[in-house]
């Protein structure tokens, strides 16, 4: 009774949140519901038994991923109201079509499932952050690490492309001061020939 | 009154497609890569889920990876719309269009 009440009023609350975050039209309430919707989905993940992964999604998502976040608008005129895209029927058409057909499969997925079985059940006695352990360590020790250095190579990629020449505006630049201050720029340009 | 695993696949389902409206609807790349956040956790939701009714850890273990994925993409991303702002002062979809592509 208590997982049901929860259940719905979070799937409501999360609803919500992210209908505001994908229909506004200021970046701020976007970003704001968003971090909310983000608490509200770890409230699933703590329903299901998914400690560690509730507290993953609060840590990662609300603490690094929406500071992140909340970082680069620093950068956006975020008081601009955002200008909305006038869609190509034909495109949405085939898009909804496309959603449609991935609704029955999410639908379709439960009956075919009935079938399979646990390939690595969780075990008894332990809780989830110490089973969720034992399985990443053995069975998913090679896509944890792989994980590891693409996580490594997205740090230094943010380093490298945000915090180069900081302290210059590109955009208030004339295009001379720019090639004068990128000479690689120039080089590729005149080695390339076209342009 | 009891919650089964149909009712996390439509919440699922009901969160993708807002996404996906988000997706469609957003010309700032900004608002683009909100939406697409909002795809990655809907589909975290549906794998914690079969996760829990199934009894598999490797449902919350494929949930793990993708909110890597998804932090390792934001960095990169916003890191790439920065200098694309510092360039020409503007985030908007419609106008990345040096390639002629």
């Amino acid at each position: 009774m208590f997982e049901a009440i929860a259940f719905y009023l979070f799937a409501a609350l999360t609803i919500v949140m992210f209908t505001i975050t994908v229909m506004t039209s200021q970046a701020l309430y976007a970003i704001t519901t968003m971090a909310a919707g983000m608490i509200f989905i770890s409230a699933f993940f703590f329903i299901l038994g998914a400690d560690f992964l509730g507290a993953i999604q609060i840590v990662v998502y609300t603490g690094a991923v929406m500071a992140l976040y909340a970082f680069g608008m620093m950068f956006f005129d975020t008081t601009r109201k955002v200008v909305e895209k006038r869609g190509n029927p034909q495109i949405v058409f085939v898009l909804g079509v496309l959603a449609a057909v991935l609704v029955v499969a999410i639908f379709v997925a439960p009956i075919v499932s009935n079938n399979i079985h646990a390939l690595y059940p969780a075990h008894e006695g332990v809780g989830n952050s110490q089973a969720i352990g034992m399985v990443l360590f053995t069975k998913y020790l090679v896509p944890f690490e792989l994980a590891a250095v693409m996580l490594l190579v997205a740090m230094i990629a943010g380093i490298v492309l945000a915090g180069k020449k900081m302290d210059k505006s590109l955009t208030l630049m004339a295009e001379e001061d720019i090639a004068k201050a990128h000479p690689q720029h120039e080089s590729h340009h005149s080695a390339g020939g076209h342009h | 009154m009891e919650v089964t695993l149909t009712h996390y696949l439509v919440l699922s389902t009901v969160l993708f497609a807002i996404g996906l409206i988000g997706v469609m609807r957003r010309k700032n790349l900004l608002m683009l890569f909100f939406a697409t956040e909002i795809l990655l956790n809907a589909t975290n939701i549906a794998f914690a889920a079969i996760s829990h009714y199934i009894g598999d850890l490797t449902g919350q273990m494929f949930a793990f990876f993708i909110i890597a994925i998804a932090a390792s993409e934001v960095a990169v991303g916003l890191g790439l719309l920065i200098v694309w702002y510092k360039r020409t002062g503007k985030i908007d979809l419609d106008q990345m269009n040096s390639m002629r592509g």
